[in-house]
């Protein structure tokens, strides 16, 4: 396989692991509102994300400085023209980092709940953008002969990545209440459990219209096959969590959420960013991407590093593998 | 279109707004992480409990600030190519891998490790616990590397060629990208520069304390820590300042002679202590200065050639085609002496602080203190300084302990801006490497809500800052006493609350 394919499956991945990690943390706090009672609750809620929402986030930052190193037209043409959507995302995952690490510094009430309203508004909003930025990628936007987006923001607010916004977002609550009923104890695990099989079923409908959607209009046989499974994976989990098997739930979440991703970026290949106004001046893997020798050492890179990070990062999960529960809660912090 | 709201001067000043922001954190955090993990080092070899108590406090302080660090950073990653897309088309191939290497390898240690280290007070044995902010260390010193080789590159540009047909930039030697003189000087500089400002910050802070005799053995031992870490950092930040000056004379001439206000080249040329001048007529109108220096810091040698601004413009302009490819001088020359000029304030009064708490051998006898007294002041041989001009001294270790955030805030300035009109020198000029599709209007949106966000976020920080820092160290508990001796914590009592420094 060429080096530049290589890296649009590479990118893929960091996409996959991003959505799949931050997913469940996005949901998470989501889930502050819609799932937790009281202060205690919602501290236990952070608590289950609390070691490791931050190397979640890193899969983003790698996704960004990969595809600028792999992909550098695609990185320009991508993060100047989605300008306003991105200053977006990026006030929100500003306000959200500071509201973890910020949020129990202080014992006044004001100053807790301040952030966790904070906490909501900025997990819920870059879950529903990230959606709509990727259905935009994929159905594809107004890009020039130079490679620029000319296009307006309305632009960006058409119905299919709408739709797709609202699927990042349905999919991640739901990802987001799997994980809490794996990692809590007592009142709200059988909570979380009742309300994943609701959000897993929600997501359900425009999920399937979305990926229909999707490979009616740009797919084919192998993305054909993502489709099945992620539907597949995604009754499965709410099947699991049903009955009452989290873990399982948990991994068919994850798989969902993976395939999903994965037929995104099948429909798009051979492109990384397409043209609607001229298909000539679409961005392909091969007039987007970096030359041979730059791909060759970030291959290396990749190959020695990338099997590291999940290695530690697993074992951080592995270490933190203990549900918590409102008893583990200290009453004054 | 009107000059001061063109779109290159708008994401200039974006960036430079965001950049000398985000870098209020890193240098602290970089330093901090190094000295919280040496205390708490400290802690697990010899079992005291003042240096746990510390590792707490500073370890606080530390949370607190890389907080901050690391969702500005964020921004970092994402602004080339929003504000300068065509710079990003244009060096995408070099520049990304350094960028991309970051966060492969450092990000996710720091944000990983710090996890575990930050949750794992009662889920990791003692060793596994300090290794992990270790790794945090090692961490924020990788990250700093890879994007000052990126940076080096932009200031100095080695290992590529320029291929016409793409229209951008290739590497062709990676090694010599991390490698070049202008990477290892400037991860130097940078470095030291760092551990002065967490050294001053230590000292400021346990001067606080000693001053109202607060938590005194504590904040004696950071107090030496902090003196110390200032002393070496301080002379080592004049030292690797010297060498990356020197580099630069080499390969930004125009830079350093802006940093001089040295409009016609001399030898011998003298170092400016004042100048104000006319930058339309290209002269100083007043000038004060030391013969022969300014030769001597370029050269090594005080009767060597130094070019001036208007000579290195000239030459520039030879092999550019015609344009002004000075920088604002103003700001490069005082931006160069309050760099120079806080840095060096800070390192005498740490100088200063560690001759007046000197150990024991160096004390008479009646003058020496024990581990929970406040340690007197002594300039001279015999006597103490007398309460009140002993308070003198720890209100100045406190109310200086923000200056070499000061001269590392100016050293960006004057080594950015004193690279205009280029933003890869001698290759792409910064006009050229804004994004042509984002308006004027989008960038005075972000350029506002950056603003407006960062002013807020630093009185919340600052202020939650202060809390912790009037706190003091906490009191231990039982648990922070026994730490597990399994991974993921004992089994004993299954329902106690979870213990960690959030």
């Amino acid at each position: 396989m060429e080096l530049h394919n290589v890296w649009f499956v590479l990118i893929a991945v960091l996409w996959i692991g991003y959505f799949f990690l931050e997913g469940f943390d996005f949901g998470i706090g989501v889930l502050t509102k819609l799932l937790a009672r009281d202060r205690t609750e919602r501290r236990v809620l952070i608590n289950t994300i609390g070691p490791v929402w931050d190397g979640n986030e890193v899969w983003l930052l790698t996704a960004g400085g990969a595809t600028f190193a792999a992909f550098p037209e695609w990185y320009a043409t991508l993060f100047s023209g989605f300008y306003l959507p991105l200053l977006l995302i990026l006030v929100c995952l500003i306000i959200r980092g500071v509201a973890f690490e910020y949020r129990h510094k202080r014992e006044e009430e004001r100053w807790q709940t301040n952030w966790e309203h904070a906490i909501f508004w900025t997990s819920l909003l870059p879950a529903f953008l990230w959606g709509v930025a990727f259905g935009n990628i994929v159905r594809g936007v107004k890009i020039d002969e130079n490679k620029e987006y000319v296009g307006g923001l309305v632009d960006l607010l058409n119905p299919y990545a709408l739709l797709g916004g609202l699927v990042t977002l349905a999919l991640f609550t739901f990802h987001g209440a799997v994980f809490a009923a794996l990692k809590t104890l007592g009142d709200i695990r059988t909570r979380a459990r009742a309300m994943a099989v609701k959000l897993g079923l929600f997501a359900l409908v425009p999920a399937l219209g979305f990926l229909l959607w999707t490979q009616a209009s740009r797919g084919d046989g192998k993305s054909l096959v993502a489709l099945v499974v992620a539907v597949l994976a995604l009754t499965g989990a709410v099947g699991a969590v049903k009955a009452g098997r989290e873990g399982w739930s948990f991994g068919l979440s994850g798989v969902t959420i993976a395939t999903a991703v994965a037929m995104l970026f099948l429909a798009l290949f051979p492109n990384v960013m397409p043209s609607t106004l001229d298909g000539d001046w679409s961005l392909t893997v091969t007039n987007a991407s970096s030359s041979p020798y730059t791909l060759k050492i970030m291959t290396w890179c990749a190959a020695i590093a990338a099997p590291l990070v999940m290695l530690y990062q697993g074992w951080t999960y592995w270490v933190f593998r203990k549900r918590i529960g409102t008893q583990h809660i200290a009453d004054a912090h | 279109m009107d000059l001061a709201l063109a779109p290159e001067t708008l994401a200039r000043w974006q960036f430079g707004i965001t950049t000398v922001y985000h870098f209020l954190f890193v240098p602290l955090t970089i330093s901090l992480a190094a000295l919280t993990a040496g205390l708490q080092t400290a802690w697990v070899r010899t079992g005291k409990e003042k240096y746990l108590k510390a590792t707490k406090f500073w370890g606080k302080l530390f949370l607190i600030n890389i907080a901050m660090g690391v969702v500005t950073g964020i921004v970092q990653e994402f602004q080339f190519g929003m504000n300068w897309s065509d710079y990003s088309r244009f060096v995408g191939d070099i520049f990304g891998a350094p960028l991309a290497f970051e966060a492969l390898i450092a990000f996710f240690f720091e944000s990983t490790f710090i996890g575990l280290w930050i949750f794992g007070w009662d889920k990791l044995p003692q060793k596994i616990h300090l290794a992990c902010i270790w790794m945090v260390s090692i961490g924020t010193i990788l990250s700093a590397y890879f994007i000052l080789a990126a940076n080096s590159w932009m200031q100095h540009p080695v290992g590529y060629r320029i291929n016409e047909e793409r229209g951008r930039a290739e590497l062709t030697d990676f090694w010599l990208v991390l490698t070049q003189n202008t990477a290892l000087t400037q991860f130097f500089h940078t470095m030291t520069a760092a551990f002065l400002v967490g050294g001053a910050f230590m000292a400021g802070i346990s001067a606080f304390h000693l001053a109202r005799r607060k938590h005194v053995p504590v904040m004696r031992s950071s107090l030496r820590v902090g003196l110390v870490t200032v002393a070496v950092a301080g002379l080592m930040t004049a030292v690797s300042g010297d060498l990356l000056g020197k580099v630069m004379y080499e390969q930004q001439p125009m830079k350093m002679a802006a940093a001089e206000a040295l409009w016609d080249g001399e030898a011998p040329a003298p170092f400016s202590v004042f100048a104000y001048g006319d930058v339309d007529k290209g002269h100083n109108k007043v000038a004060v200065e030391i013969p022969g220096l300014l030769s001597f810091l370029a050269h090594s040698d005080f009767d060597s050639y130094v070019p001036g601004i208007n000579d290195v413009n000239e030459q520039l302009q030879e092999e550019h085609g015609p344009g002004d490819y000075r920088p604002n001088i103003p700001v490069a020359y005082w931006g160069f002496r309050w760099m120079i000029g806080f840095g060096m304030a800070s390192l005498t009064i740490g100088m200063i602080g560690l001759w007046l708490t000197r150990r024991k051998f160096l004390l008479p006898r009646a003058l020496r203190t024990g581990e929970d007294e406040v340690p007197n002041l002594v300039l001279f041989r015999s006597k103490a300084l007398s309460p009140r001009l002993g308070r003198w001294y720890w209100l100045i270790a406190l109310w200086t302990m923000a200056f070499p955030l000061i001269a590392n805030s100016w050293g960006w300035i004057f080594t950015e801006m004193g690279r205009q009109p280029w933003v890869v020198y001698g290759v792409l000029r910064t006009r050229d490497a804004v994004s042509p599709g984002v308006s004027q209007g989008e960038v005075l949106i972000s350029m506002g809500v950056f603003t407006l966000l960062y002013a807020v976020l630093a009185v919340i920080e600052v202020r939650l800052l202060l809390k912790y820092v009037k706190a003091g160290p906490p009191e231990l508990t039982e648990a922070d006493l026994n730490p597990p001796t399994k991974i993921g914590g004992d089994d004993r009592d299954a329902d106690r609350p979870m213990a960690f420094s959030y």
